[in-house]
């Protein structure tokens, strides 16, 4: 896959008036990898993804994208690579799920549009009948299905994910993961904040548990981490 | 022998493309509630009629007090708009969304504009017609004037409140602070609109343009200003 091949971030830091979020964090991403990012509640985990998405300014630090050995800069092509799934859904409520993605098929530039939004509906397992509808009108779990669609919609090469099994069933949870595993597969770099360990064991390879801003394990396993793997990490350096 | 489109002329095409896609993503959501047309509508309204009662001489509504009155309802309302207009953006978290898109921000800013303009034009449509019948004014040939002015106006409101209310999204108090500061940079546009209105209703034309003109630089300089601190004063 084509954009961005790797993310080096370094010493970056991030203070909201006197609140400190993140103290000099170093982190190596890598295409085709995905990164479980962990860690307690404001452990800095969103603030970190903000500047991976390049809308939050760090207060200190750099964030380099490579491509190759080359740095990119940020720009509108830059964004174009990343896809965002935000705490919140990122869509509008008065617009139908179809004209949400259609909306930012057009500011993203993705041709055909429609077609590749209503492919993605599909492949996110959104019903039919629900395309039509208003997106307020949308459960927690489809209003999730739909920003994960938002988050493909220009097959980003990093995807940023921030809790994104929060309102998913059972089936909607092994999906996602199963989409974390192609994405893995086709090149991206995937950095996926969650507490929910269980469902994306098997597809990370890539450990960082964050704790009071700063990195406090940063591991990798091409053979990827178990459900008891990840949780041993989480326990043994956010707890600690 | 035809002339093919440069690249320049593409970019342009690309750049139009967006900034009507998100002003019309932004008149479609308000065609869906129509919350904020109705409730800039019915403000405005009601200072138009609640001052009409209050300004009267010798049993007549007071023609001097028109320029005041129709601006007054026109910028209270067209806050009020603003606002709600932003705070859309707000719930679904959806400013991120336009701003990490790969469009310009140039072209988000734009889009914004033009769709916050246009609900003050309504605004005004609505102000201006119950003015003149309830203030029992006859402006005769000035009406195509008065409506320049009235649309120089609105240009600039929306400028300049597009770029602080899209600043102060993610402020807690941002109701309170909009138009704090928000009005001391409007104050040369309302005065200006007021001048101008004031001027076509004594019939002194010289002076109306002069602040037609006025209005005009008004809305040049602060296209110039928001169209270069727009990215750095939306980024966190």
């Amino acid at each position: 896959m084509a954009g961005i091949s790797s993310i080096v971030v370094e010493r970056i830091g991030k203070r909201f008036g006197d609140h400190r979020a993140l103290a000099g964090v170093d982190l190596h991403l890598r295409a085709g990898s995905v990164c479980a990012l962990l860690g307690p509640n404001g452990a800095g985990k969103t603030t970190l993804l903000g500047i991976l998405s390049t809308l939050t300014r760090p207060t200190a630090g750099t964030v380099r994208y490579l491509d190759g050995d080359t740095a990119r800069a940020v720009d509108d092509r830059l964004r174009a690579d990343i896809g965002l799934l935000a705490h919140a859904s990122l869509c509008y409520g008065e617009l139908t799920g179809l004209e949400n993605l259609t909306f930012f098929a057009t500011l993203y530039g993705v041709a055909d549009g429609a077609a590749r939004a209503d492919a993605l509906l599909d492949e996110v397992g959104l019903e039919p009948a629900a395309r039509g509808r208003p997106v307020r009108t949308y459960s927690r779990g489809m209003v999730q299905r739909l920003a994960l669609a938002r988050a493909l919609l220009a097959r980003p090469s990093l995807l940023l994910l921030d809790e994104p099994f929060t309102g998913l069933d059972r089936g909607g949870a092994l999906a996602l993961g199963r989409r974390l595993g192609q994405a893995k597969a086709e090149g991206a770099i995937v950095v996926c904040v969650t507490h929910d360990l269980e469902a994306i064991a098997g597809v990370t390879d890539h450990v960082v548990v964050l704790r009071r801003g700063k990195v406090a394990c940063d591991q990798r396993d091409p053979a990827g981490y178990s459900y008891a793997g990840l949780r041993d990490h989480y326990h043994r350096h956010a707890d600690a | 022998m035809p002339v093919a489109a440069g690249p320049a002329y593409n970019r342009s095409v690309q750049f139009a493309r967006l900034v009507f896609a998100v002003a019309g993503k932004d008149l479609r959501v308000e065609l869906r509630s129509r919350e904020i047309v109705y409730t800039m509508g019915l403000f405005a309204a009601v200072i138009v009629v609640v001052f009409s009662f209050a300004f009267v001489r010798n049993q007549a509504a007071l023609i001097e007090a028109v320029p005041g009155v129709a601006w007054a309802a026109v910028v209270f309302a067209g806050t009020i708009g603003l606002g709600r207009a932003f705070d859309r953006e707000r719930e679904g978290d959806t400013m991120r969304a336009l701003l990490l898109a790969p469009a310009p921000r140039l072209a988000v800013f734009a889009g914004k504009a033009i769709a916050v303009a246009l609900l003050v034009f309504a605004v005004e449509a609505v102000a201006l017609p119950l003015c003149l019948l309830f203030f029992n004014v006859d402006l005769g040939a000035a009406v195509g004037h008065l409506a320049l002015v009235l649309v120089l106006g609105g240009i600039g409101f929306a400028v300049v409140g597009t770029v602080f209310a899209a600043m102060l999204l993610r402020t807690q108090a941002r109701d309170v602070l909009l138009p704090v500061v928000l009005y001391p940079i409007l104050v040369p546009m309302i005065m200006a609109g007021t001048k101008a209105t004031a001027a076509l209703l004594s019939g002194n034309t010289g002076d109306a343009w002069f602040w037609t003109k006025f209005l005009g630089a008004y809305d040049v300089a602060f296209i110039l200003v928001a169209t270069w601190s727009f990215e750095a004063l939306v980024i966190e």
